[in-house]
């Protein structure tokens, strides 16, 4: 059990990471990707381990939302591409004051 | 509600829709001429059902007050609208609706060279004037007056500023506006006064205090005093009364409404209405006979040597207003109030041929005019009658009136204010004759060429002569309509012939200096002299309070002022000035970059589990 959560903090280490690092904005999309298969991998652990199938079904519905998160995330990418024509976060600052 | 509340409630309402039309239709307003006719309709209506009301009324006397809830708050209402319908009211009714409507169609004749822009103004401030007149009369409490009076004072300034682009007209607006809002504070800290120890505003309430002794006579002794002042203030009393004068800056048909008739009366109105409340306060009394009986001399006095026309009238007006607040003093409050409704027609006649002089001759100056009284033969007249009422003649009305106050103060037994009011008798017929001979009769000016007003002018001039030579024998039914059942006793006294005599001794003098021009004779004119420059300064009462204006009042603003800028702004900018430098220290941190955000939140979602973890 302990090493499915170990997978999990894993992999959502290395998606935070990813995030706050990169500066592409495609890589920070991959990152946010690797933080929500790390959700998935530990509500999958624990519908295992209670023997519930509603985890599992939670994960499914999880992939649905990802999917369209991530066209949604792309679709923004590429409005900040028209707008300022880089995909660089960093260079991206419309929220501050 | 009954047919008199109807009647009453609509007299009320017929202005208010008219002014309402005409504030929100502005087209109708540019217009001009539909404009007027629409406020002259809706007075008219006012006037008719007012004089429905009152013959009601008379054969019926009721007394209705309704209440609206207004405010409200969970603990009840905080305050009332109402209106008082009783004999006082309803006379008072047919006195301002009449007089309005007389005044708005004479105006059709007077403002006919104006712009139709600025005809549709005047009528719709006439129709506000009417609105907030006929409120303040039906008001039931302290508060509906209190907002009412300063209603009708807006429409004064409005008004008397009505050629705001002359500075003279502008300024006096301001000075009546000043002067009377100066009376207004101590109204309003009275009001405040009864209120806060009684928890009510309605009159009828405070009564029923009042007659039980449940308010401390200190207390009601100092409110009174207080409410006394904003009455002074709007009747234009010693030492308020300097605004008047002023006032006839404005249009002469204006003149005759508000600052002879209705509005000025106001201050009369008010002290007669809340006068269960007087009568138990003798310090009050007191007051009002020896500032009445003062100031009808003072401005008496005044109006002896002016060459305005208009100026004349101002300060009889201001006189005669002393006369009613003298006889408020000594309880005769109905002499009052009789006095009141006839110098309500007679002075607005005055006043209205007055205007039709000016209008034919194009200038307020009596030295400027003479013989009128060929060429204008029914504007003559009606002055003429006006004049004779004025003074006292048997069978105009102040004659009937003006004893009974007379008789009132003789009988009280204050020797000083009645051998005022006798004094200002004499000086009233006096200067009154003295302006109807420089006008209309004594030599003739070249210069002039005078025609007689239009039909539209003469003949409200006409009727409200009519009323001024009959009015005075309604003196019995007065007091019957007031005090139903009661009859008026017949009081046997020699005063009505002493003041007659006074009056045409007053009329032979101005004859005798005016007419036959005798020059005066040197020693008399030596002792006159120093009073006739007193007169000319107006007793420096003017320079006195510009004094006072320029050196304490503003002094005392400029030290408040620096307060203010210094004190009270330099807190409030200091604190302003800290808050954008914390703002502009802490913009650093907002970077407007994402990423940086979600470090923060890491980070802080990780101390978070540090110490949760910690504490475990």
């Amino acid at each position: 059990m302990s090493n499915y959560l170990i997978l999990s903090a894993l992999v959502f280490g290395i998606g935070i990471f990813t995030v706050i690092t990169r500066r592409n904005a495609i890589g920070i999309l991959l990152g946010i990707e690797l933080l929500l298969n790390a959700v998935n991998i530990n509500l999958i652990a624990f519908a295992f381990m209670r023997d519930n199938a509603v985890g599992m079904v939670f994960v499914l519905f999880t992939i649905a939302i990802t999917v369209a998160e991530v066209a949604l995330g792309l679709a923004i990418v590429i409005l900040i591409f028209r707008l300022k024509k880089t995909v660089q976060a960093d260079e991206v600052n419309l929220l501050r004051g | 509600m009954n047919l008199n509340a109807q009647l009453a409630l609509w007299t009320f309402l017929l202005p208010v829709l008219a002014v309402f039309i005409l504030t929100v239709v502005y087209p109708l307003r540019r217009a001009g001429k539909p404009a007027a006719y629409l406020s002259i309709l809706a007075i008219g209506g006012s006037t008719l059902l007012s004089v429905w009301n009152l013959i009601l009324v008379k054969a019926n006397p009721v007394s209705i007050s309704l209440k609206y809830h207004w405010l409200p708050a969970s603990t009840g209402s905080l305050a009332y609208v109402g209106f008082w319908l009783d004999s006082i009211s309803a006379i008072m009714l047919v006195v301002v609706s009449g007089v309005a409507l007389a005044v708005q169609v004479y105006s059709l004749g007077y403002m006919s060279h104006e712009s139709k822009a600025s005809l549709g103004r005047y009528y719709t401030y006439h129709s506000l004037f009417a609105t907030a007149m006929l409120g303040l009369v039906l008001a039931n409490n302290l508060l509906e007056v209190y907002l009412f009076w300063e209603l009708v004072g807006v429409c004064s300034y409005l008004l008397i500023g009505f050629w705001y682009y002359k500075p003279e007209a502008a300024r006096a607006a301001v000075k009546a506006f000043w002067v009377t809002r100066f009376g207004d504070m101590g109204l309003i800290i009275g009001i405040i006064l009864l209120w806060g120890n009684t928890g009510t505003f309605d009159y009828q309430e405070i009564f029923g205090l009042v007659e039980n002794g449940q308010i401390p006579m200190g207390l009601l002794t100092l409110a009174s005093v207080l409410v006394l002042f904003g009455a002074f203030g709007k009747s234009a009393q010693f030492p308020f009364h300097v605004w008047l004068p002023d006032a006839m800056e404005g249009p002469t048909p204006v003149s005759a409404l508000i600052h002879a008739a209705t509005m000025v009366a106001a201050g009369v109105y008010l002290v007669i209405r809340l006068f269960p409340i007087y009568e138990n306060v003798p310090m009050a009394l007191t007051i009002l006979t020896y500032v009445g009986s003062f100031t009808a001399l003072l401005a008496a006095s005044l109006a002896t040597r002016q060459a305005d026309i208009k100026k004349v009238l101002a300060y009889s007006t201001v006189s005669q207003l002393g006369f009613m607040m003298a006889a408020l003093g000594v309880t005769a409050q109905m002499a009052s109030y009789f006095h009141l409704f006839n110098h309500a027609f007679f002075k607005a006649l005055l006043f209205l041929a007055a205007g039709s002089v000016i209008h034919a001759v194009g200038t307020n100056d009596m030295f400027g005019m003479g013989n009128l009284s060929r060429k204008m033969k029914i504007t003559s007249g009606v002055f003429m009658a006006g004049g004779l009422a004025l003074a006292g003649v048997w069978p105009f009305s102040g004659f009937f009136s003006k004893d009974e106050i007379l008789v009132a103060v003789a009988q009280s037994g204050n020797t000083v204010p009645l051998i005022l009011l006798l004094l200002t008798t004499f000086l009233t017929a006096f200067y009154i004759f003295r302006a109807i001979f420089l006008a209309f009769y004594g030599p003739k000016k070249e210069e002039v060429h005078a025609h007689e007003s239009p039909k539209v002018m003469t003949s409200p001039m006409i009727i409200l002569a009519g009323l001024s030579l009959v009015t005075g024998w309604f003196g019995g039914d007065f007091e019957h309509v007031v005090h139903p059942g009661s009859i008026a006793e017949i009081r046997p006294s020699p005063l009505p012939w002493i003041s007659l005599g006074l009056a045409g001794l007053g009329i032979l003098t101005a004859w005798t200096f005016y007419q036959r021009r005798k020059t005066v004779p040197m020693a008399l004119r030596g002792a006159l002299a120093p009073i006739g420059r007193a007169i000319d300064k107006k007793y420096w009462l003017d320079d006195l309070y510009e004094l006072m204006y320029a050196n304490i009042l503003l002094a005392f603003s400029r030290l408040i002022g620096w307060i203010d800028r210094y004190l009270v702004d330099g807190m409030v900018n200091l604190s302003a000035w800290a808050t954008g430098q914390a703002g502009s220290g802490l913009r650093g941190t907002q970077t407007g970059k994402a990423q940086d955000y979600l470090v923060g939140v890491t980070v802080g979602l990780m101390v978070l589990i540090i110490i949760g973890l910690g504490l475990r």
